[in-house]
């Protein structure tokens, strides 16, 4: 009994401890991160921060509005690019196809979807803003587009196959055509999926800011229409974080709550409406 | 009605005496003909190199209900999913030989309009993730609502969710998601939705084997009504459902068809020594 069983108590209670420790690391590094934020960026967040632009170099106060607005147009343009090919693409993956080709087109989107942030930044840097001769909202926004397509189209493909086979074979059984089945039953039974998917790829490219920097650049003053530079939430955050002043540094964290906060409130969104969608099946 | 009796009446003494209970139903004797509905010939089907049925022939009468039994994997729900060519759902699989539907060969036919005429009830209920009311109307909305319905969609769900005998269950929530109803009220609603586009075959692939006693046996009593305009087949793992039931039966074994006769005689007096040995319980 004795030194086996001690033996395999003591390990016992160490991996436990560890394991432990390491979960709540976890959840500490978010709650210090939001306890920071909170704590440097409350001070400087007021309703100047969201109505003002910022203030000219060397005088205080100013807000970030053309910043968020910037971003707003950002991801406006990142989804118009990114939820209809990745939706479509998940489609033809999910729906058509044989196997070779849908096994090719998901490894590349993986490839995709693994490469670098700032080199996504490059390509659209050297496709638009190299011809175009000057930085642009469009630029930004079909970066942002071009992250957001392969996580759209992977999940988009994963929930439709996720919808069960005798469901589809009812639709089919009652003289549905493919294309009927689908558009009826198949995307409807996926939509809740592929809605917190879609929301998902948004908050996530929405703090990106590599791909940003030498595509919408940045811009101190509004940026009427697209195809000026435009300010954004992360690009905004660096400068101001790296900036030698201050009081931009406070409005540094101030950005990056307003940036977090809008992240979680996305992802709690997420979490409500799969919730939703699970009680609805159940009971 | 008259022989609604039987179902009730014959819980488990051995199938011999539940058979003979079930032979009050009359017709299918040679002396009354019945018209065939569905006619089988030479069926062969294959998963990719499998053979899984081997030359079948059956001719289904109409109005009757036809039973196929026989031991997993004998074929029986290839052979059902062959009727309306839901088979063809299934990639890398081939169909030989001839199954006509009122003398018209249906590998020829639009698919569509077929499985219209041939609808089809599943093993395990399958609503859609819609409301009860749009799942009754699924049919019928794609195949456009025909014009000389009276009363138009609402009407038309009614009908069908009575003949499912699930209106008096479901009147009041029609706009509820199909979800929220049990499983044996899930599954005549699937009856009630293949019913809505007013199939002249069902086919059903044992539709109670998800239920409890009681909702089988509401299925199967709604079996005996929906006869008089509808031909049913079904395909049942249960003997007894089969005797309780079933005009006719068809014993399937290894892909081949062994025997097709009045259900009353495949009980009683079974030709093939291995029907006998099937119904008997000694295999399967």
């Amino acid at each position: 009994m004795s030194m086996r069983t001690l033996s395999r108590k003591i390990v016992n209670v160490v991996m436990l401890t560890l394991t432990g420790v390491c979960a709540v690391f976890t959840v500490s590094v978010l709650f210090l991160i939001l306890g920071y934020l909170v704590y440097n960026g409350g001070k400087s967040l007021s309703w100047e921060f969201f109505t003002r632009l910022p203030a000219p170099v060397g005088e205080s106060g100013g807000g970030m509005a053309n910043a968020i607005v910037g971003s707003a147009k950002l991801l406006f343009l990142a989804a118009l690019l990114g939820v209809p090919v990745g939706l479509l693409g998940g489609l033809y993956l999910a729906e058509f196809g044989g196997r070779t080709v849908p096994f090719v087109v998901r490894y590349m989107a993986d490839l995709l979807n693994g490469v670098p942030s700032i080199v996504i930044g490059i390509l659209a840097y050297a496709v638009i803003v190299l011809r175009a001769r000057h930085f642009s909202t469009w630029a930004g926004g079909v970066a942002l587009g071009f992250m957001m397509i392969p996580i759209v189209l992977r999940s988009t493909e994963e929930f439709l196959r996720a919808v069960p086979r005798s469901m589809r074979e009812g639709a089919m059984a009652l003289g549905a055509s493919k294309w009927r089945m689908i558009v009826s039953v198949v995307i409807p039974a996926a939509s809740r999926g592929i809605v917190t998917a879609v929301l998902l790829a948004l908050a996530r490219v929405a703090g990106e800011t590599a791909p940003l920097l030498f595509t919408a650049f940045g811009n101190r003053f509004w940026s009427p229409g697209w195809s000026q530079p435009t300010a954004s939430l992360p690009v905004m955050i660096y400068t101001y974080a790296v900036g030698p002043y201050e009081d931009w540094h406070q409005q540094a964290w101030a950005a990056g709550l307003v940036l977090l906060g809008l992240v979680l409130v996305t992802n709690i969104t997420v979490r409500l409406i799969v919730l939703r969608g699970a009680s609805a099946q159940r009971s | 009605m008259s022989n609604a009796a039987a179902p009730q009446g014959a819980p488990a003494p051995g199938v011999p005496e539940n058979a003979v209970t079930n032979s009050t139903t009359k017709p299918l004797e040679a002396s009354t003909p019945v018209p065939l509905r569905m006619q089988v010939r030479n069926l062969d089907f294959f998963y990719g190199k499998v053979q899984a049925l081997h030359k079948i022939n059956l001719d289904i009468a109409g109005n009757r209900v036809t039973a196929l039994i026989g031991p997993s994997g004998c074929g029986k729900s290839t052979l059902l999913r062959t009727l309306n060519r839901m088979c063809e759902t299934v990639r890398h699989t081939r169909l030989e030989g001839e199954i006509r539907l009122d003398g018209e060969d249906i590998l020829a036919q639009d698919v569509t309009r077929l499985r219209r005429r041939v609808g089809m009830v599943f093993q395990r209920p399958n609503p859609f993730p819609k409301s009860i009311f749009e799942n009754v109307a699924y049919g019928l909305r794609i195949n456009g609502i025909p014009a000389n319905r009276p009363g138009g969609l609402a009407e038309a769900v009614e009908h069908s969710l009575r003949r499912a005998a699930l209106w008096d269950e479901v009147k009041d929530q029609l706009h509820k998601s199909a979800y929220a109803l049990s499983g044996g009220q899930q599954q005549r609603l699937c009856i009630a939705r293949a019913l809505a586009v007013d199939p002249e075959v069902l086919l059903l692939d044992e539709p109670c084997s998800a239920l409890d006693p009681v909702n089988t046996a509401k299925i199967e009593e709604l079996l005996f009504d929906l006869k008089s305009n509808c031909t049913l087949v079904i395909v049942t793992h249960n003997m007894q459902q089969a005797a309780r039931v079933s005009d006719s039966t068809a014993f399937l074994l290894n892909g081949e068809l062994v025997e097709f006769t009045p259900t009353p005689q495949m009980f009683t007096t079974p030709a093939d020594a291995r029907t006998e040995a099937y119904i008997t319980g000694r295999f399967g």
